[in-house]
């Protein structure tokens, strides 16, 4: 919904073109106010992790520490916890603490909950990255072709391919995908970001395989890592592609039904440029909008598909940690994906901001 | 025959009953036309007929297990093949949409009312109270629903009835912001205005004239959530939160086939069908009805 208000078309409003510093004042007016709405809403996000982790449970500190532990494991933890404090300065404590980066331990792995996802965050990166760029290098022709041809089989085909965003759970796809593109027809990898031979050859630097590998000279490893990521991405390369050309074919269709267009077509314009030179360039700025919400949708997206790849991601991360009933771990990883999210969103609506003329 | 469609659409109808069945109609006229529309609408009857008479479309026990027959692939006796514990496919599936109607319509009959009474509230009160709801309504709306939704039955324990309330809890915000647009619009009409001046309550106002007229656009959305809704519950289910052995949840299904996909794919294929179709009949039934009900906004 959000999308489709913000690229509403404003009337035209004739507003004095200011001079290069007052429009300089007013962008930082305007960055400052999405800073602290960002900041507004990622304390809200806070609020709801807090609640969850420390409301919700009927012993919280039974959730940290498991049920078996000692009287004393016990003890200490609720007293570390400050959960003998009013609910308030709890509250602050927790904030200040995941300022600090201080998330707790993790029960099931042992680590620093923080290191832990520094650690796991890359690899969700690289795969939803190389997702958004499937779906919006598909999409967006798709959606521009869906939208000159309305109405023919190729339309019909797009929009169905849209829906099917809508329907498929993403979890069932990959599994799908491996069934027949793996395990029948070898075309790609299997589960897991290399073949069990190249295991830890090549040492994290920037913990994206691909690069790593090239750094350390092993093509033939980076050749691997495409293979396997070559499942995973195309299946959430589906579901960004489904949303962006649904979204891309309304807005060229609003542009297409336009008075300009229909000039152009009697001037004698050539049909491509109509499309392209004339329609296109109008809903290039809404598009980042629905690229960001798309790019964040995968990093949510991520969850289920890593799960199906054993994908030692975030995603993965957090429902092992679900399973180990390890909540410092799963409280953690729904706040990073939620700031993240929060983040992007908040960015593709300033980048909107900044790009098109009637909104400066 | 001819009279009663000239009864249905009167312009002038005499009575309430009359100008409800007149709209019923045009609306049925209206999704008729849309063939697209009609496929939806006969899924989701074909949901519901099937959730009804499960017991007399299954043709094995969904539960019962039957370790002879374990994993067999799809065959005359069973239409879907077994799982790993020799239980027929088809009738879990079949069972499984008595499970995946109760989550939709329990969750909107939780989320639904509740986002309408927020943004109804928020619209008719104004001031700090519309910008604290509205406030609390953008948070939840800015964060990712699914991840929201394992955090919330994470705490509450897995299960299904902590897997509906925690998919309420995530799709409330959407109503909210509906309902706060709709009832803005309302507030301001003269037949409110009437209304305030004989003496109604605030809470009146709103329960008796301003929430019956979000209705409509409360349907559309509900309709085009659904099938959000259904892939949440069975992702939730998927994980192992959602609904637990022996329940035939469809999303549950999917995760114990997960073992045998590369030799026994049917076990979890099958369920993932289900899940697809009656998604994309929601979908389909929820754009026509947008388009029959609203008509400034056609898109596909």
């Amino acid at each position: 919904m959000s999308v489709e208000a913000s690229i509403a078309p404003v009337p035209g409003v004739s507003r004095r073109q200011g001079t290069a510093g007052r429009r300089i004042v007013r962008l930082a007016q305007n960055l400052g106010a999405v800073g602290i709405s960002v900041f507004l809403t990622v304390l809200g996000l806070m609020a709801i992790t807090f609640f969850i982790g420390r409301v919700i449970p009927i012993d919280p500190v039974a959730a940290a520490v498991g049920d078996r532990a000692p009287k004393d494991v016990y003890e200490a933890t609720r007293l570390a916890m400050g959960l003998d404090r009013p609910l308030y300065e709890q509250f602050y404590r927790y904030c200040v603490a995941v300022f600090r980066g201080d998330f707790g331990m993790s029960l099931s792995t042992g680590n620093r909950v923080v290191d832990d996802i520094v650690r796991v965050f890359p690899a969700t990166f690289e795969m939803a990255s190389i997702g958004i760029v499937v779906g919006v290098l598909l999409g967006v022709p798709m959606g521009v072709w869906a939208a000159a041809r309305q109405g023919s089989w190729i339309d019909q085909v797009i929009r169905v391919l849209g829906l099917m965003g809508y329907a498929v759970p993403a979890f069932w796809l990959g599994l799908v995908g491996l069934a027949v593109f793996y395990a029948r027809l070898r075309w790609v990898g299997g589960p897991g970001r290399l073949d069990i031979a190249y295991d830890g050859m090549v040492d994290p630097v920037t913990g994206i395989l691909l690069i790593d590998a090239l750094l350390a000279g092993e093509p033939a490893i980076a050749r691997n890592a495409l293979w396997h990521l070559a499942l995973p991405c195309a299946v959430l390369g589906f579901f960004s592609l489904a949303y962006i050309a649904r979204m891309t074919r309304s807005l060229m269709l609003d542009q297409l039904g336009q008075e300009f267009i229909v000039t152009a077509r009697v001037k004698g314009v050539p049909e491509w440029k109509v499309i392209w030179k004339h329609a296109f360039r109008p809903i290039r700025i809404p598009l980042i909008t629905v690229i960001g919400l798309s790019y964040a949708g995968l990093l949510e997206g991520s969850v289920m598909i890593e799960t199906i790849f054993s994908w030692p991601g975030l995603g993965n991360y957090i429902t092992t940690a679900l399973l180990n009933a390890d909540m410092n771990a799963v409280l953690a990883g729904t706040l990073v994906i939620g700031a993240v999210f929060i983040v992007i969103n908040k960015a593709s609506d300033v980048l909107y901001r900044i790009l098109d003329p009637r909104a400066r | 025959m001819s009279g009663t469609i000239a009864w249905l659409l009167d312009e002038t109808p005499t009575s309430r009953m009359q100008a409800r069945l007149g709209r019923l109609y045009r609306l049925t006229l209206a999704i008729l036309a849309n063939p697209l529309a009609v496929v939806g609408a006969v899924i989701v009857l074909t949901l519901v007929l099937t959730a009804a008479f499960a017991p007399l479309i299954a043709t094995h026990d969904p539960i019962a297990q039957s370790l002879s027959e374990r994993l067999k692939p799809p065959s005359a006796a069973h239409w879907m093949g077994t799982d790993e514990l020799g239980r027929d496919i088809w009738s879990r599936v079949v069972y499984g949409s008595r499970i995946t109607l109760t989550i939709v319509l329990l969750v909107a009959a939780i989320a639904a009312p509740l986002g309408m009474v927020i943004g109804a509230v928020a619209a008719y009160a104004g001031g700090w109270i519309d910008r604290a709801l509205m406030g609390l309504t953008d948070i939840f709306l800015s964060m990712p629903k699914l991840i929201l939704a394992l955090a919330f039955v994470a705490a509450l324990g897995p299960g299904i009835e902590n897997a509906i309330i925690a998919i309420a809890i995530t799709s409330w915000p959407g109503y909210a912001r509906i309902a706060r647009a709709e009832a803005l619009v309302v507030r301001r009409s003269e037949f409110v205005a009437a209304v305030e001046l004989q003496g109604a309550s605030a809470w009146r106002v709103i329960v008796s004239n301003i929430l019956p007229l979000c209705v409509s656009s409360m349907i559309i959305r509900v309709t085009l959530d659904m099938a959000g809704i259904i892939l949440t519950a069975a992702g939730l289910g998927f994980i192992g939160l959602g609904a637990q052995p022996p329940v035939p949840e469809w999303g549950a299904m999917i995760s114990r086939g997960r073992s045998f996909i590369l030799d026994q794919w049917w076990v979890a294929t099958m369920p993932g069908f289900a899940i697809v179709i009656v998604s994309l009949g929601f979908c389909l039934l929820g754009d026509g009805l947008r388009d029959a009900l609203d008509p400034r906004r056609k898109e596909g």
